[in-house]
């Protein structure tokens, strides 16, 4: 039998392939888990999780939550708006004095790229990176490839395309390592202020051409165009981006194949993809959102599953 | 050393045997389900699905139940706790369960079946078949309904159900040569 590799869920890029197929092999056990009329298993019942958010978040803290809910965790949460974070403590002064309150694991968020590395180096628990900055959402791009799996099949030689803003995207890169480490073709699509200099140094294709990319792909994730993170003008205006860059369902009819539109989430609907794309068969957003706990569930098993 | 308890030929006559006890409690099995548990319960578990098909022509309610989740050793055991699958594909509630699995020993693994099969309704009853009974070590109060074999055996023998296709023996392996 195998286990995880690690003990801390940092990033996709330190994870090997098998961590990913033993992660998603386990989802499956878990959906069925959700999908019954009782959905929660005493595996971690005494097991005490903090869930610490210094950035916002809807969809993945609640999806957390849940998943730490139907695995029978003790849940605490935390966020920055609400704590002594503001009245100047340190980060791990923050932590350390949640540990100190007896918790086993930690999903944190936080805006500075690799301050999960830095808390996994100081502190005695199992630490779940939720987002870090720019840097890797992890979890996201484990749903994301169990999603596509449930659709595709094996992902080995599928094309996949990620369109948008991939400079400020840290769903891009925690996708890119993942999809790329399960055999897929990946290519990223965007306009050339939103796609960063060096990207093609991961090994994947770079195209400015929207019609040209769907066209050459199996499934296309389409990225939220992060203007929060935006401090410059990286195109004219809203109006022509999603002209440029939003795919809207004529277009999706016309292509050759019919291909399987992602998005991660929170919609800015009419600019990425119009309504009726996000609304449309081809479109398995929902299932991602639902798949998201399973993920996240069996990622907080196997972390847990050492003595 | 390592020897045979249970030859092919036995177990197939023990399988007979549980099939007409299964059936002189269950009748036509209208309400009743068969659950297998995962993973050496199943092969048990099928071949009691084609006796009752065969002796008797009957079609049963069948399932593969996983325990996992309901262990106890949960971040006590050295060895990582790694789902397999379930496949329920008719109501629990109301019906009358039959737990299948090979051998039974300490119990927990029932009792964490016992727990996992309320995750999907109430039942009616819930009975159990084992092949083998390992007496002497029961760790809860537990007991089988339906026994193919009862057997004596020590702390550190190992007893092991050899499935291949419809062939199946039962070794016990002792570690003391």
């Amino acid at each position: 039998m195998s286990a995880l590799s690690t003990n801390h869920l940092l990033g996709i890029q330190n994870i090997t392939s098998q961590d990913i197929k033993l992660i998603l092999d386990t989802a499956d056990s878990f959906k069925e888990v959700i999908n019954r009329p009782i959905k929660k298993v005493p595996s971690l019942r005494d097991v005490t999780i903090a869930n610490v958010f210094f950035e916002n978040s809807t969809r993945t803290k609640i999806s957390f939550e849940l998943a730490e809910k139907r695995l029978s965790a003790d849940v605490v949460n935390f966020s920055s708006s609400s704590s002594s974070v503001k009245k100047g403590e340190t980060l791990i002064d923050t932590v350390n004095n949640i540990l100190a309150m007896k918790v086993d694991m930690v999903v944190m968020r936080h805006p500075a790229p690799g301050a999960h590395q830095f808390l996994a180096r100081h502190i005695d628990a199992n630490i779940i990176n939720a987002g870090d900055g720019t840097h890797e959402h992890p979890t996201q791009a484990l749903l994301d490839a169990y999603s596509l799996r449930t659709e595709l099949g094996d992902l080995t030689d599928k094309k996949i395309v990620i369109v948008g803003d991939i400079l400020h995207s840290r769903v891009a890169l925690s996708n890119i390592y993942c999809l790329q480490k399960m055999g897929a073709k990946v290519r990223v699509c965007g306009p050339p202020t939103l796609l960063p200099k060096y990207i093609g140094s991961l090994g994947v294709e770079v195209s400015n051409d929207l019609r040209e990319s769907l066209e050459w792909c199996d499934a296309a994730n389409m990225l939220r165009i992060q203007l929060e993170r935006q401090e410059d003008k990286y195109f004219p205006s809203l109006r022509e981006y999603s002209t440029q860059y939003g795919v809207t369902l004529p277009m999706l009819k016309s292509l050759k194949k019919e291909i399987v539109l992602m998005h991660p989430g929170p919609i800015n609907r009419g600019v990425e993809i119009t309504s009726e794309v996000a609304d449309s068969d081809q479109s398995i957003i929902l299932n991602q959102v639902e798949n998201g706990v399973a993920v996240r569930m069996a990622v907080l098993y196997l972390l847990a599953n050492h003595k | 050393m390592k020897r045979i308890i249970l030859q092919y030929e036995q177990v197939d006559l023990i399988l007979t045997r549980l099939a007409h006890q299964l059936v002189e409690n269950h009748s036509d099995f209208s309400n009743t389900a068969l659950l297998a548990l995962q993973p050496r319960g199943t092969l048990l578990g099928q071949a009691l699905l084609q006796k009752l098909k065969s002796l008797f022509n009957i079609e049963v309610n069948y399932g593969t139940l996983d325990t996992t989740f309901h262990r106890d050793d949960f971040r006590r055991s050295d060895k990582p706790l790694i789902p397999n699958e379930v496949n329920i594909d008719f109501d629990i509630e109301g019906k009358r369960i039959i737990l299948i699995d090979d051998v039974l020993y300490t119990g927990r693994s029932i009792r964490a079946a016992l727990d996992a099969v309320n995750d999907y309704g109430r039942p009616d009853s819930i009975e159990l078949v084992t092949l083998i009974n390992r007496k002497y070590r029961r760790e809860v109060p537990i007991q089988p309904d339906y026994v193919g074999e009862e057997i004596d055996s020590r702390v550190d023998d190992y007893v092991k159900v050899d499935w291949e296709e419809k062939n199946c023996k039962v070794w016990i392996i002792t570690d003391n040569t």
